[in-house]
């Protein structure tokens, strides 16, 4: 199957019954996949009227204690970032796909990475965080998508699967049933209408006293603290005795780990560590790596983005490169190759 | 016997409105339209942002609060995961007319089963009297003190009137509540709004023609004058649509 396609069988999968998305290359299969499916599951799959609608929609169909998807591509994206601001903002969980193409502005349609800074550091306005995925399979964007559900529901916060265009367009064989459910919390805070059972429950962004806005903000940081704690999530391959590690999530793995198999046939001792969780990031495992590996070496489809967070997590103490292309340009397997044999000559 | 009370639809809060400001009378008329119909159990209210943002502490329903403009985006979501759910949301101009008008015309476009309450006063209150896109020709505001010029600000739009042209539209009316004869019309149409919704019938709206006292720089009663002598004839009264006896 699609990676596109893959994603919405397995929100299905999931329990989520409400979609509500808006055209977009390169994820329109998404919303095409969920408008023959959700019918059929006694669902919904809603084409809004812009993508600030369907975030929107989202937010209420999430705050009345649905599991609800949205989907989209880069600049529907930005789009969006007012209404995650207010999603995590009141506390609502729900899942997010940004399948990313190329920027900035239209950029192109061919994939890219380049949403990496939006994604972990300004998916909104305020002190925020959400959890991002970083897929590099399509059995993983199946998992993923499931567990997207689960992190979400917990920690009532947004998780979003952050792929690109690759992963959407590519097909590889998938099984929905390898993963096991979490244990999810009763969602005694939704707006669903009170029954004349309980006091009203209010889903609400607003406090006008900083005291008390503050107090909401140190609340929601210890969840993202524990986020921090329990749910970081990363592949190692040939790390151990590894001289130079790469660190590449995504696509961008998969062409660094060939990279690092023909280093490896021509004597050089690469390793590639592939960040699974994008935030939290894999900061203590970069750290430890850096008390064996010489050099690390980010190769990101961009101009430079987690790059950084490589060099904050190693604490200056190796040497960190990069390489990327951007524009929807893929890197090469040899030109990683020739970086890391240019980094080789200089250990 | 008891000859006034509180609608139970409402908390105890203050209310944090301003002296003469009508806000006050559309919550309450809300309120007794959602006892009389017994559904507060049932109802989920959206707040808008404006001077009515603080409305999820006075409505004793499940209330959601939105982000500028995109009340009736929330309410379809609300209502399309819990049909069941009496979904209504409470807006001003800025925020219905302005920058929430893409999700006002399509909720109302696909019939969305909504009731929106639209309180037009012609003028943004929070922010402190700017011009609305329900400003009047020559009115004055904080960003047209010379008075809205038509050439370079536009003209006002009337909701009511472009919504009932859309087929997903089943009841569109505007009101007032400068006086207790039009207070009393007012919860008439509050309350067929909601009984729309409640038979299925689709998308409800009243825009209440409301007083801003305080950012039009009159006391409550030329404020009141003003509403009957200058936005009555731009907005007039009446019942824009209704299709909820088609097919009886």
């Amino acid at each position: 199957m699609k990676g596109n396609e893959v994603i919405a069988e397995a929100a299905i999968k999931a329990g989520c019954r409400h979609y509500f998305g808006y055209p977009i290359t390169p994820q329109t299969e998404i919303s095409e996949t969920l408008a023959k499916r959700m019918p059929k599951v006694g669902g919904l799959c809603m084409q809004a009227e812009s993508e600030i609608a369907a975030i929107n929609m989202v937010l209420g169909a999430a705050s009345s204690g649905k599991r609800v998807l949205t989907s989209s591509s880069s600049p529907g994206l930005s789009l969006k970032s007012e209404g995650i601001s207010y999603i995590v903002g009141s506390d609502v969980p729900c899942v997010i796909v940004n399948v990313q193409r190329a920027g900035p502005g239209l950029g192109g349609i061919q994939p890219g990475q380049a949403d990496y800074y939006q994604a972990t550091r300004a998916m909104g306005h305020g002190d925020m965080h959400i959890v991002v995925l970083a897929p590099a399979s399509i059995q993983e964007v199946a998992d993923m998508t499931m567990e997207a559900f689960d992190i979400a529901d917990i920690y009532r916060t947004p998780v979003m699967i952050l792929a690109d265009g690759a992963l959407g367009q590519m097909m590889e064989p998938v099984d929905f049933e390898a993963r096991e459910a979490r244990e999810i919390p009763e969602k005694t805070w939704a707006a669903c209408g009170h029954q004349n059972k309980r006091a009203h429950n209010i889903v609400n962004s607003l406090y006008i006293e900083p005291e008390a806005l503050e107090k909401i903000i140190l609340e929601r940081y210890e969840r993202y603290n524990e986020i921090a704690e329990k749910e970081v999530k990363y592949e190692e391959y040939l790390t151990e005795d590894a001289d130079i590690v790469i660190v590449a999530f995504g696509i961008a793995a998969r062409i660094a780990r060939t990279a690092v198999n023909k280093a490896r046939a021509e004597g050089i001792k690469a390793g590639l560590l592939r960040p699974i969780t994008l935030w939290p990031f894999p900061e203590k495992k970069l750290l430890s790596l850096s008390d064996t590996a010489k050099s690390f070496l980010a190769v990101e489809l961009n101009m430079g983005q987690m790059v950084n967070d490589v060099k904050l997590a190693v604490e200056n103490k190796k040497p960190v490169e990069f390489y990327g292309r951007t524009g929807g340009m893929l890197p090469s397997v040899d030109e990683v190759y020739e970086k890391l044999k240019e980094m080789s000559a200089k250990l | 016997m008891i000859v006034f009370d509180k609608p139970h639809a409402l908390t105890d809060v203050p209310f944090h409105y301003c002296p003469g400001c009508t806000h006050g009378i559309v919550h309450r008329l809300v309120a007794e339209v959602i006892d009389e119909l017994e559904c507060e159990g049932r109802t989920v209210g959206i707040a808008p942002v404006g001077c009515s943002v603080f409305a999820y502490n006075y409505f004793n329903c499940d209330m959601i609060e939105a982000p500028h403009g995109r009340a009736p985006a929330v309410a379809t979501g609300v209502k399309r995961a819990n049909p069941e759910n009496v979904v209504f949301t409470y807006q001003g101009d800025g925020d219905l007319a302005a920058i929430g008008t893409a999700e006002t015309v399509h909720a109302a476009a696909r019939g969305e089963n909504i009731t929106i309450i639209f309180i037009n006063n012609a003028i943004y209150g929070m922010t402190g009297g700017q011009m609305a896109p329900t400003t009047l020709p020559g009115q004055v505001s904080t960003t047209s003190p010379y008075g809205r010029d038509p050439k370079i600000q536009g003209t006002p739009i009337r909701i009511c009137e472009m919504l009932s042209t859309l087929d997903g539209t089943a009841y569109a009316e505007r009101v007032s509540v400068d006086s207790v004869k039009n207070i009393k019309a007012a919860k008439k149409a509050i309350k067929k709004a909601f009984e729309t919704q409640v038979a299925g019938k689709g998308f409800s709206i009243v825009e209440v023609l409301s007083t801003c006292p305080t950012n039009w720089g009159k006391t409550p009663e030329q404020a009141l004058e003003w509403l009957r002598s200058d936005m009555m004839p731009y907005y007039p009264l009446g019942v824009y649509k209704d299709t909820t006896k088609e097919g009886e």
